[in-house]
């Protein structure tokens, strides 16, 4: 079975992150990325699946521009089999992703896809949904704990209520949640073997995928903050003002 | 003029109030009608109960076996087709309309508006990005139906009580997939308020130390009548279960009264509470980022000031 991972970069998680006074975007330039650490998760899960013996292959999957080949080499570093980089220099919304997978899909035939529950720049968490439909198959998103045997997906799902367990047949979408697992890191001798796995370019052009975009972005802002508040000095003034507020 | 169908969250029989924050999203596009659609096995308690939300127009029900619990892919070619002639289908945002709403958009061949926070017009919106970071304003394409989900902790709930809309059974004519089955649900069984929507939350952090230290929260929020909320670092480290976790990635909240104990305040976290009314921050490093958005501060350790608390509460 093969496994297609998608692997997105992003904004650092630990860059603060500056909106353009004139509302234009967000400040990107000179600001490190990395990948998105869902699919880390992702990517981590497939690792584990093909140690297990569940899948034989796993494909490394990024959509972006050119200079997208270094962030995909670090996923072929941490285990990847190999990669395919969709090249365009536009950013493209969730819709578009699912339409450019399900194409990917058709060349490949995965038996599982396996994608963050959510990009942590955009925060759309759709994809994976977009993807399910769109190619008539089951999904399973949100994934604590992945169990594949005899066919079938048993995955853990985090949701409001608690835990659920759903059964799927395969081929399916899954999408990772945080306790999935932990990401290994990337040693240097698999930096130097990485160098030689193959990246499959493929023009975003040339996949035929209906580009119309319904969703436009007209103004960034920065939050609204919250004023800071006062220090108390013990238990009894702080029961005290919440109870002068109504709060207790 | 504008035309909604609200996708009703329920369990066990009972509606969710998120259902409600979607409906009060859904009267500010100011449209014709707010149609509630209910899918479930057993409909009829569901649908009496959201008949009663003030500015519901019609409550209409799907009733069929294969809908007692909400798969996605099971409801979404459901929603789909009950979506013809409506301009937006809002669902609200929490994990199940998260799951579902998306698949209903890509099926609509339609984007997905996440996270609504507030409508300027009715195909203009606002939601938040890079964990709340930011705020983008988003046009969505006038001449498609709009699919959204709502943040929750950004709407109240439409009042209930007054209303008495119609209810109408639907009869959906579309195959249904087989490929994906429910097996459980395994809740985390508590009579305390339930943590979306309670008007007070006491949260325990990475402070708190241990699965066992934890009891000291439960025992100040059961004493104030609050539910009990976690940061992503006290589920990560197992003091107690994920549904608990308050964040960017767990809960979002709103809830009159924040009190986050042993919490320091990453990101994260202080995505999921900035709405509370008023926040209120315990803990022994007094540099911690969560001061800078509390209301009210107070450094020291937690294990002596619960204590004090509940003793000053009397």
């Amino acid at each position: 079975m093969k496994i297609l991972v998608g692997y997105k970069r992003v904004v650092d998680y630990n860059v603060r992150i500056q909106v353009k006074p004139d509302g234009s975007g967000v400040v990107t330039d000179g600001v490190k990325l990395s990948a998105n650490p869902f699919d880390d998760i992702a990517l981590e899960e497939a690792l584990r699946l093909r140690e297990k013996g569940v899948a034989e292959e796993v494909i490394v999957v990024g959509i972006g521009p050119a200079d997208l080949t270094s962030h995909l080499r670090n996923g072929l570093a941490m285990g990847a089999n190999r990669a395919i980089h969709v090249v365009t220099s536009e950013a493209v919304q969730p819709l578009t992703a699912a339409r450019v997978f399900l194409k990917l899909i058709e060349k490949e035939q995965p038996g599982l896809v396996i994608l963050g529950k959510q990009a942590i720049d955009d925060d759309a968490n759709q994809t994976g949904q977009m993807l399910a439909a769109l190619w008539d198959r089951p999904q399973a998103t949100f994934a604590g704990k992945v169990e594949i045997a005899d066919g079938k997906a048993t995955v853990t799902r985090e949701v409001d209520a608690g835990l659920e367990v759903i059964e799927t047949e395969l081929p399916a979408v899954i999408t990772t949640d945080l306790r999935l697992n932990e990401p290994r890191f990337i040693k240097l001798p698999d930096i130097m073997k990485a160098k030689s796995k193959p990246i499959d370019s493929i023009e975003f052009g040339s996949l035929g995928v209906d580009t119309h975009d319904h969703l436009k972005t007209t103004h960034y802002a920065a939050p609204a903050k919250r004023s800071k508040g006062v220090m108390v000095k013990d238990a009894a003034e702080l029961v005290a003002a919440l109870k002068q507020k109504g709060l207790l | 003029m504008s035309k909604i169908l609200v996708i009703a969250e329920h369990l066990d029989g009972k509606l969710n109030l998120s259902t409600a924050r979607a409906v009060s999203a859904a009267a500010a596009v100011k449209p014709e009608a707010i149609d509630l659609l209910v899918l479930a096995d057993a409909p009829d308690a569901i649908a009496a109960e959201a008949a009663k939300i003030d500015g519901v127009s019609r409550v209409l029900t799907v009733a069929r076996a294969e809908n007692a619990h909400p798969l996605a892919a099971v409801l979404a070619p459901q929603i789909a087709k009950a979506a013809a002639g409506y301009s937006h289908v809002f669902a609200p945002s929490t994990t199940f309309g998260k799951d579902v709403a998306p698949r209903v958009a890509a099926l609509l061949g339609v984007a997905q508006v996440s996270d609504v926070m507030s409508v300027e017009a009715a195909h203009t919106f606002k939601r938040p990005i890079y964990a709340g970071n930011a705020i983008i304003t988003v046009e969505a394409d006038a001449n498609h139906a709009v699919v959204a989900t709502i943040r929750t902790a950004s709407w109240p709930a439409a009042a209930s009580g007054a209303g008495s809309a119609p209810i109408e059974a639907l009869t959906i004519d579309v195959a249904l997939p087989t490929h994906t089955r429910f097996i459980e649900l395994k809740q985390g069984s508590s009579d305390r308020p339930d943590l979306q929507s309670a008007s007070k939350v006491v949260s325990g952090g990475r402070g708190v130390g241990s699965k066992e230290n934890f009891e000291i929260i439960y025992k100040f929020a059961d004493k104030i009548g609050a539910a009990v909320g976690a940061s992503r670092a006290a589920v990560d480290a197992g003091y107690v279960p994920n549904e608990m976790q308050v964040g960017q990635t767990g809960k979002i909240i709103a809830p009159e009264l924040y009190m986050a104990i042993g919490i320091s305040g990453a990101i994260q976290h202080l995505t999921g509470i900035k709405d509370a009314g008023t926040i209120v921050a315990i803990n022994k490093d007094g540099e911690a980022p969560i001061f800078e958005i509390a209301d009210f501060g107070l450094v020291g350790d937690l294990f002596k000031l619960i204590p004090e608390l509940e003793q000053a509460l009397g």
